[in-house]
């Protein structure tokens, strides 16, 4: 990991705290259409995923990956236009926020179901596998609550089966919504789950930049290799509630004042300056910059043109002849 | 080409597509070198290695895994060993191959094999008809065929459109349903096809309830009135113009129907008929249906939970006198 390396991370990590900074006051002005789930405390993890995913990589992010999404090629203009209900971003007012994605450009757009993406991602290798080519892989992401589904097991086993190139990352932020993980799983430690399932597993500080960046580096070539499915845990806490509509008011306050209730991007920006990468005003300037972008965005996407239900099609399916036609429709 | 049954019609509709299309692999349970519990995948896996193979028992990874193959342009075909397992992947078929083409304008081109229907000691869990269940949520096509014919053309069908596809394929007809030969042609996918025609009265039916329906037709053909029989094909989408053409004819209405009443194809199909084609009816239309039970295991109480020739004949005997 080089300094540059681990700069342009941190960037990413910024802009997207900067910007969910400004959907949280979006929010709470009334001006998001749905609901809003932010990833405060869990960037340094996120975006070690996707910055070290190439081109031709599947990802398919899971609610608190603003930052990873980032990374894997997402822009602040596609975010805003989807909480904001642009017509013009990805998913066209017909689904919102973190479900978008590009399913084309292997950014998955997932569903609300935890754990489905799973085989989804596996099936998506598996796709590449049978056409012959080599060297993708696949990622996912998850928190300590989705570990308890069943699709996380189904998809799990059979991407291990495979031998399959899919990195399922975990993020142990210690709540599922309100529920404590000892009411969530009765393992001594998640990473336990990785020999059940006959795949490799590797632990990260996910507080920790540098501890992310490695280990998913480390996952993510083993995967590349032919290691098969990598399951990697970060511990780390979730510093919001579940969404801007939860105080978290529930959190342990002992959890807070401990290593795992630090904040990845502020231990961040503290390593790059007394590592002396960049100076205080350097590091500063980037969050002016992340601000800058974010709300000239933010002016930008509040002047396009929301969905216009006279102009939908209201179509399911690829072929207007499979439309219903009665008088009910 | 000496006869070939419904069950050879779909194993020679994958042997088809598997053979002209690389995009197409299949994935199931069993469905590897063993054939398929129903042998709908003999030999498959020797003629295309790599391609036919089997699966954990997971249904929920087996459709998940088809949604991500789909996305990056393959079109897989998987089995659900039964179509009552199709509930431990429903959330994949609705949540996510329904949704993926509204919601992003990627299309998502799966084909969900269900083995569905009854058979004589299959009782409550190898036994039911789920077509309505998917065909409440939008974005499937929900193909029901009925003969030899069609499951081996609507399969081919079902891979070649961009939709995801539940194919409803009757076990009941798997053995004994024969042809002298495979299609060549074939009607549009969501065309319905008069199977029989006849002035006195309408019966639209699907799946294994069609032949039952044709038996009950020729069973009153002797009493002198003519009862016309819509083979539906899918039930999503649904012809609703070749069952109101034939209300129109014959202004009288019965639905057979396999499934459940509560929301099922029948309802869905007076429904329509009574909101769109009140004036073509003479006669309050009519359904008949499995029992609102669990399908029993034993043939002496299945023969009865289920509709056959003589109570579909027992029903439009009613209808013809109302």
């Amino acid at each position: 990991m080089t300094p540059a390396e681990y700069i342009k991370a941190y960037r990413v990590m910024l802009l997207a705290r900067v910007l969910e900074e400004k959907l949280a006051s979006l929010y709470r002005g009334g001006l998001i259409k749905g609901g809003v789930f932010l990833g405060r405390g869990q960037e340094a993890l996120s975006v070690s995923v996707g910055i070290q995913l190439r081109r031709g990589d599947i990802f398919a992010p899971l609610i608190r990956d603003q930052a990873g999404r980032m990374a894997f090629g997402d822009t602040v203009l596609d975010t805003l236009r989807t909480y904001l209900g642009s017509q013009l971003g990805p998913m066209r007012g017909r689904d919102g926020n973190i479900h978008r994605g590009r399913p084309r450009e292997g950014y998955y757009a997932m569903i609300s179901h935890l754990g489905a993406m799973i085989p989804a991602v596996a099936g998506g290798l598996l796709a590449r596998r049978l056409r012959g080519e080599a060297g993708a892989v696949g990622a996912t992401c998850i928190g300590d609550g989705g570990t308890s589904t069943g699709a996380f097991h189904e998809g799990l086993n059979a991407a291990a089966v495979e031998k399959l190139p899919l990195i399922v990352v975990v993020a142990n932020n210690q709540y599922a919504y309100s529920t404590p993980n000892t009411r969530q799983f009765a393992c001594a430690d998640l990473l336990d789950k990785a020999a059940g399932y006959g795949v490799a597993g590797h632990r990260a500080d996910g507080t920790s930049l540098e501890s992310c960046l490695v280990t998913l580096r480390r996952a993510i070539r083993a995967a590349r290799d032919g290691g098969g499915p990598q399951l990697i845990v970060a511990d780390l806490l979730r510093l919001v509630g579940h969404g801007e509509h939860d105080d978290g008011s529930y959190v342990d306050p002992k959890l807070k004042a401990a290593a795992v209730g630090k904040d990845c991007v502020l231990l961040a920006a503290a390593e790059i300056v007394s590592r002396g990468w960049a100076t205080q005003a350097e590091a500063d300037g980037w969050r002016t910059a992340a601000e800058d972008e974010v709300n000239t965005t933010v002016d930008r996407v509040r002047r396009e043109p929301t969905p216009d239900p006279e102009e939908d099609d209201w179509m399911a399916f690829s072929r207007n002849e499979f439309a219903e036609q009665h008088a009910g429709v | 080409m000496s006869s070939i049954t419904y069950l050879e019609a779909i194993r020679s509709a994958q042997e088809k597509v598997l053979t002209e299309d690389p995009r197409v692999f299949l994935y199931g349970q069993d469905v590897g070198n063993f054939g398929g519990a129903f042998k709908a995948t003999k030999n498959l896996a020797k003629l295309f290695p790599g391609r036919v193979f089997d699966a954990p028992l997971s249904e929920d990874a087996i459709i998940g895994m088809a949604v991500g193959a789909a996305i990056e342009g393959m079109r897989p075909i998987v089995e659900m060993q039964f179509a009552d397992f199709s509930t431990c992947g429903f959330n994949q078929i609705v949540n996510h191959a329904a949704t993926m083409f509204y919601r992003t304008g990627v299309p998502c081109p799966i084909v969900v094999r269900l083995p569905s229907g009854g058979t004589s000691g299959g009782g409550p869990f190898h036994s039911q008809s789920m077509e309505a269940l998917y065909a409440h949520y939008p974005g499937l096509v929900v193909m029901t065929p009925a003969t030899v014919e069609d499951a081996y053309s609507m399969l081919l069908d079902a891979v070649a459109i961009d939709d995801p596809v539940i194919f409803c394929e009757h076990k009941f007809l798997y053995y004994h349903l024969k042809a002298e030969g495979l299609p060549t042609t074939s009607l549009p996918v969501g065309k319905a096809r008069v199977a029989r025609p006849g002035r006195d009265a309408t019966i639209v039916t699907h799946g294994a309830m069609l032949h039952e329906s044709l038996a009950a037709a020729i069973e009153l053909a002797a009493d002198g009135y003519e009862l016309e029989v819509v083979d539906l094909r899918a039930v999503k989408p649904l012809d609703t113009d070749t069952v109101l053409a034939s209300v129109a004819r014959t202004g009288r209405l019965l639905c057979v129907s396999e499934e459940w009443p509560w929301g099922g194809v029948a309802a869905e199909v007076i429904a329509r008929v009574t909101t769109e084609g009140f004036g073509l009816l003479d006669a309050p239309p009519q359904r008949l249906n499995a029992k609102d039970t669990p399908v029993p295991y034993h043939p002496d109480l299945w023969s009865v939970h289920r509709p056959t020739a003589s109570t579909v004949a027992e029903a439009a005997r009613r209808l013809l006198h109302i």
